[in-house]
């Protein structure tokens, strides 16, 4: 987990930092540098589901009608998802799928958020093996809403063709199969792993640039000093993108599924 | 889903390329999360907000039917008021004319009384003028027949004729004492 940390201690890192930064040697083995399926990014994943796991059952062990604070504050996470993406989105019937998109949300917003948590400091989403299997999930969830809902050809009726002058559809329909087929969930995956990716790359640039222009000259020392406070104002800017791209992301979703329920085109 | 990059053989990565692995890792860390949640925390939220919308449609369900009940009974409040009303006014219309029938009564008995004391008097007075006349008839007879037995000296023992004379002479009284 401290596989950074080491590096940085050890004077490995160098400047500018490459994508193998990403890339943190195993835990277990210790060390190794092709094993991945115990690595810093993996335990944080687990982590991030045992915290999310033990704190809401442990606020919801026993429900109150008058919530208690903790009780409260895991309904109001709950709630928001339900009335704010699910509800708004969907409608009546976008109850039913508010547990999923709450723990969607939780867990991207957690797993976003160890980006500038001191010591773990890297999103296992900027890995992009993570956002992908999620978009994947959302795109198998909207496409098999929308055939159970209204079967099979209507289905891709619905979602193909729209409703314009037969003249265009031939233009329209490649169109509307590539935005809504293939590029959905690429985009979905893309967008969440390049904002956590790039969210890193940031601040390691200008951590590092610190340390860089420290060691090549002492008189750049006051540069150094600015390039940190540029990290942690640039911190703050991550903190906003975290919540952002995690709420973005369910959204998103929700409106596939909206979209892949919708009676019209 | 990884190259050896040219330069010193370290191995780099294409960081759009998942590696397998984490998918693994990571979804089955997802499954486990949405397992959980799902069954055992937001379906319970779900009852929890049910039983919460629940018991505030039942206190507004129950407040109206107070409201309803504090209602029907004002309006039976009011009812009997006015009933109590209507009735202390009827007793009284009856009070009233009660004490008029009474005072009508009095002074009816009161007048009936006076005529009654009245004409007792009356007729007392009749009564004891009759007797008073027939008593003055027969003493003034009697004094007349005396004085003229003494006057005339001579004795009028025969009654009838006696009586005869007296009648005569009291008429001859009468007629002159009512002109």
């Amino acid at each position: 987990m401290f596989g950074q940390a080491n590096v940085l201690a050890q004077g490995q890192a160098e400047f500018p930092p490459t994508v193998g930064d990403f890339y943190l040697p195993s835990i277990l083995p210790w060390g190794a540098e092709n094993s991945y399926f115990f690595t810093k990014i993996t335990a944080m994943v687990w982590i991030a589901v045992g915290v999310l796991i033990i704190f809401f059952l442990a606020s919801y062990r026993n429900p109150q009608l008058v919530p208690t604070k903790k009780q409260w504050f895991a309904e109001s996470i709950y709630g928001f998802v339900r009335n704010n993406i699910a509800v708004d989105m969907i409608g009546h019937q976008g109850v039913r799928f508010a547990p999923y998109f709450t723990t969607l949300f939780c867990f991207v917003l957690l797993t976003n958020a160890f980006a500038i948590i001191p010591f773990f400091q890297i999103s296992p989403n900027s890995h992009i093996a993570f956002p992908a299997f999620l978009a994947v999930i959302s795109y198998v969830l909207f496409n098999y809403i929308g055939i159970r809902h209204h079967g099979f050809v209507k289905y891709f009726k619905n979602s193909l063709i729209p409703p314009a002058p037969w003249y265009i559809l031939p233009l329209l329909i490649p169109i509307e199969f590539f935005s809504t087929f293939l590029v959905r969930p690429f985009s979905l995956a893309v967008r969440l792993f390049a904002n956590m990716f790039a969210g890193h790359m940031l601040l390691l640039v200008f951590t590092l640039g610190g340390f860089a222009m420290l060691s090549a000259n002492a008189w750049l020392a006051p540069v150094s000093v600015v390039s940190w406070v540029m990290t942690i104002a640039l911190t703050f800017l991550e903190f906003l993108v975290i919540c952002l791209q995690a709420y973005v992301f369910t959204v998103l979703t929700a409106s596939y599924v909206q979209g892949a329920l919708a009676e019209e085109h | 889903m990884y190259f050896l990059a040219a330069e010193g053989g370290e191995t780099t990565h294409n960081p759009i390329i998942p590696l397998w692995q984490e998918i693994v890792v990571g979804g089955i860390a997802f499954i486990v999360l949405c397992f959980v949640l799902m069954k055992f925390v937001f379906p319970r939220m779900e009852q929890t907000f049910q039983a919460r919308v629940d018991a505030i449609e039942g206190g507004i369900k129950r407040a109206e039917a107070a409201q309803a009940e504090a209602n029907q009974l004002l309006e039976q409040y009011r009812a009997q008021l006015a009933e109590a009303r209507t009735d202390a006014a009827k007793i009284r219309d009856d009070a009233r004319a009660d004490a008029e029938g009474i005072r009508q009564d009095i002074l009816a008995k009161a007048r009936e009384e006076s005529d009654r004391i009245i004409a007792a008097g009356k007729e007392q007075l009749a009564a004891e003028r009759a007797t008073i006349v027939r008593e003055l008839r027969t003493e003034v007879g009697t004094l007349a027949v005396d004085l003229a037995s003494k006057i005339v000296g001579e004795s009028l023992a025969d009654e009838a004729r006696r009586k005869g004379t007296v009648d005569r002479f009291l008429s001859g009284l009468e007629s002159t004492g009512a002109r």
